[in-house]
């Protein structure tokens, strides 16, 4: 009596597979709810992507323009293909008179990283973390090395130098 | 209306010319429009198979070239055209370049007996479906060829297993238009058509009917060559099977033809069991051009299911293949026969 319960079960199962794709198509159909793909160059303006995105590496900046970074090079040893460069000077620290390092440029060379994420791991004060920015497109290589402390940035306080 | 547009072209090829010459033109002007019929809905056929498959796949589809991305197929087609026809050295060159002429020539001349509406069929005669059947098993000859004279491994594999299987369902797809036929008493479409006034032959056989119109749907999924029974193309195994050798305007005639051959199979699927041109409960009667709408609309509800299994189910193995046939199909199709006709002689129908 297999024979039978054969042509129902498999009836059955190809009714389910069907329901499952028809919903697919008659919602896609008429509100495209489900479609997942983007129409990338339409959407640049709003294309948001999600947090865990590798999209280059920042520097952290608070509201007062502070970031962590004190300039330890740590980064610059991390990384395997010589991305970064990392500038520091010392001068004293107003308060206790040690000489104090700080950072003067942090150069990242956007052309050059593979999105590993050694940097950011090897970072002791967590200043740097990923960025979400996808459209990294230029006309002229020079224009992928970036700066990334701001202008005018400083050592945010309780970080040791 | 329309029948009035003939006639004032036959009036008007008289006045210019005898009578012979003007059935000659005549016959040559069908063709034509039947060419542009075919070009037509091949490239229709194609933009609609990939637009569904897009909202099945979570995606859209061509969008991007003309309204709704219209004319992509054209722009595809174009390209066709431009390419360069390319063969193997050691191809039969004869066979190679006739083969798919047979498949073409298959496709147009079943659908010469499609009846888009009450005025337009081309040919109508009195074994209408039985010249159907017979003239579309032609068209696996064209595949077989193009298989053999490839002289390439998985063309001839494909070529086979063509054979095999539109040997097979061939019986399944003939079979359950014979059910069909023993309720309408008749071959001819456009008298099938006109016994369906009354209620379609789905509700009138009730079910037999629906057996068949299942056996029918699966069977004529596997004659057009279609997922789940693609196993001529196969492109994870055979590279793309019979027409691997394949190029440019050679190349979309077999594409094109599988197209067409879906429509062809799905018109026959509405003219036995869904009424033809007919308007449900007639609404619709007084409007001329009624009729090829409702041909149209009712065709297309059956390439979609078409699609629809197309794009869910994976695809068989021979063995299965011939399993489903042989063991299952048609068992059940000579039964479903003998029931239609035990109906029918009972007056059990609707």
């Amino acid at each position: 009596m297999s024979y039978f319960s054969d042509i129902i079960n498999g009836t059955k199962t190809l009714l389910t597979g069907m329901r499952i794709t028809g919903k697919y198509f008659f919602v896609n159909l008429f509100t495209r709810k489900y479609v997942i793909t983007q129409q990338y160059p339409d959407n640049i303006d709003t294309l948001k992507m999600f947090d865990r995105f590798r999209g280059e590496i920042t520097l952290y900046h608070n509201e007062n323009n502070e970031h962590k970074c004190d300039a330890c090079t740590l980064c610059v040893s991390a990384c395997p293909n010589g991305s970064l460069e990392v500038f520091g000077d010392k001068k004293p620290d107003p308060e206790t008179g040690k000489n104090k390092r700080y950072l003067v440029k942090h150069i990242y060379h956007l052309e050059m990283c593979t999105m590993c994420g050694l940097c950011i791991e090897a970072c002791p004060q967590d200043a740097l973390e990923w960025g979400q920015n996808f459209h990294h497109v230029q006309y002229d290589r020079s224009k992928l090395t970036k700066v990334l402390n701001k202008p005018g940035s400083k050592l945010m306080s309780g970080i040791k130098g | 209306m329309v029948l009035n547009i003939f006639t004032d072209i036959h009036n008007l090829l008289l006045e210019y010319m005898s009578e012979e010459a003007t059935h000659i033109t005549e016959l040559i002007l069908i063709a034509a429009a039947y060419l542009g019929i075919f070009a037509i809905l091949g490239l229709l056929l194609v933009w609609l198979e990939r637009r569904v498959a897009g909202f099945f796949q979570l995606r859209l589809g061509p969008n991007r070239v003309g309204p709704f991305g219209l004319f992509q197929t054209i722009a595809d087609a174009l390209k066709l055209v431009s390419k360069e026809l390319t063969g193997t050295v050691k191809a039969d060159s004869q066979l190679y370049r006739i083969a798919p002429y047979f498949v073409i020539t298959t496709a147009l001349m079943s659908l010469a007996l499609i009846p888009f509406s009450q005025e337009i069929q081309a040919f109508d005669i009195n074994i209408g479906l039985f010249f159907l059947t017979s003239v579309s098993s032609i068209g696996v000859i064209g595949i077989f060829l193009a298989g053999w004279a490839s002289n390439n491994k998985y063309s001839l594999i494909g070529g086979m297993r063509t054979g095999i299987q539109m040997i097979s369902y061939e019986l399944s797809v003939g079979m359950a238009i014979v059910t069909m036929v023993v309720l309408a008493g008749t071959l001819q479409i456009s008298e099938i058509i006109e016994l369906q006034k009354d209620g379609w032959f789905i509700f009138q056989g009730h079910i037999p009917a629906v057996i068949a119109f299942m056996i029918f749907m699966i069977a004529g999924t596997a004659e057009s060559n279609r997922v789940p029974f693609d196993l001529v193309e196969a492109e994870s195994e055979l590279g793309a099977g019979f027409h691997t050798e394949y190029s440019g305007m050679n190349f979309a005639y077999y594409f094109l033809a599988e197209f067409v051959n879906m429509f062809i199979i799905a018109s026959i699927a509405v003219v036995l069991f869904f009424g033809g041109w007919l308007s449900p409960f007639g609404i619709t009667d007084a409007i001329p051009f009624a009729g090829l709408f409702w041909f149209t609309i009712k065709v297309i509800g059956v390439i979609f299911l078409f699609m629809w299994f197309r794009w869910t189910f994976p695809r068989f193995r021979i063995d299965q293949l011939l399993t489903l046939e042989w063991k299952y199909l048609l068992p059940i199709n000579m039964v479903n026969i003998v029931l239609m006709a035990l109906m029918v002689w009972l007056g059990l129908t609707l």
